[in-house]
């Protein structure tokens, strides 16, 4: 192994590491201001939505906006599928499932 | 299941059989993903050692793929670095939001907790703490799952990738799946719900237009924030005043 990529990696490593163990290490075991607590809650469902849409309708490098994609087409009935049942495992293989089918026929 | 409290005195064995059972759908979404991944990374002239070597010591999806695609145009440290800085930043605020729910646990254990932060395994971790019923060492238990996947799958991919057809099974959707489903866990009354759709919105706005996967965080913060103010607005209040959750 080369020592150039040893060190590049380990530099990314690192980089990597500390926004992950930061908040961690400092606000765990901390008493927070409410507001503060209330402001985090709010950040799952935030940042769920912010990671899905964007890849439900934008597409290419740069980004463009492409509404007719076999992966919005699928969400909508996976969507539906996960609100009726709440099931995280059946909600991933109806998802799949779909997505060949539309797969096949597009 | 057992709280947090109880979690600590218990033994291992049904910790570890919950957290992998709960991995299940993470390491299905992985898998494709690091055959993958292990596939372009060998193309770039990476042995498959040095491909396990960059997903134990990095784990995060999306930099390894712009780490590789720049290691391969010749990029040198500097670049390289900061840029995969900038890609993870998003995880210092999921870190913070899974803080709320890692409490007693020792320095030790915390910073064993953070190396396994992805945004799947913060996702899923997230919602359970949420509902309850889960402790960290499920949670820790899930990240390592996972991380056994990727690191085991990226290395198999720099070996034998070209032989595994793709698309195979739909398998490419399984984590956009995940994320949806674990989406509708979080919408959890009205509030959620318009916090949800400006963050998507904004998303899908600041993607158009801002390089990267800066809108991530930028959407993100913004819709949280936003939410933070609606909470305390009066007209909200009274909007909300019987409305039930999803």
């Amino acid at each position: 192994m080369k020592t150039d990529y040893l060190i590049i990696v380990l530099g990314m490593g690192i980089v990597t590491y500390i926004p992950r163990w930061l908040p961690l290490f400092f606000l765990s075991n901390r008493q927070m201001p409410e507001w503060l607590v209330g402001w985090l809650d709010f950040i799952p469902v935030a940042i769920l939505s912010a990671l899905i849409l964007p890849c439900l309708v934008t597409a290419g490098e740069p980004r463009q906006l492409e509404l007719f994609r076999p992966e919005l087409f699928v969400a909508i009935p996976t969507f539906i599928f996960a609100l009726k049942t709440r099931s995280l495992a059946g909600t991933v293989i109806t998802g799949m499932f779909l997505f060949r089918l539309v797969e096949m026929f597009l | 299941m057992n709280s947090d409290s109880t979690e600590h005195t218990e033994s291992w064995q049904p910790v570890i059989k919950d957290g992998t059972v709960a991995a299940g759908p993470i390491c299905l979404g992985y898998l494709p993903i690091g055959l993958a991944f292990g596939v372009i990374a060998q193309k770039a002239g990476l042995h498959p050692l040095e491909i396990g070597l960059m997903s134990l010591l990095v784990y995060a999806g999306s930099a390894q793929f712009i780490a590789v695609s720049m290691l391969d145009s010749g990029a040198a440290f500097v670049p390289v670095v900061i840029t995969i800085f900038m890609v993870n930043l998003r995880h210092l605020l999921m870190s913070s939001s899974l803080a709320v729910y890692l409490k007693d646990i020792s320095k030790g254990w915390l910073s064993l907790y953070a190396y396994g932060v992805t945004d799947e395994s913060f996702a899923l971790n997230i919602t359970r703490f949420r509902n309850g019923n889960w402790g960290w060492r499920r949670a820790i238990v899930v990240n390592h799952t996972s991380n056994i996947v990727w690191i085991g799958s990226t290395i198999t991919g720099g070996y034998c990738g070209d032989f595994i057809p793709s698309g195979a099974f739909g398998i490419d959707y399984a984590l956009i799946a995940m994320f949806i489903c674990l989406l509708v866990f979080q919408l959890r009354g009205l509030l959620y719900m318009i916090i949800a759709i400006i963050a998507g919105f904004l998303a899908v706005v600041l993607s158009l237009v801002l390089p990267g996967n800066s809108y991530i965080v930028i959407a993100s913060v913004i819709a949280a924030t936003i939410g933070v103010f609606l909470q305390k607005s009066k007209i909200f209040i009274k909007l909300n005043g019987n409305q039930k959750p999803l």
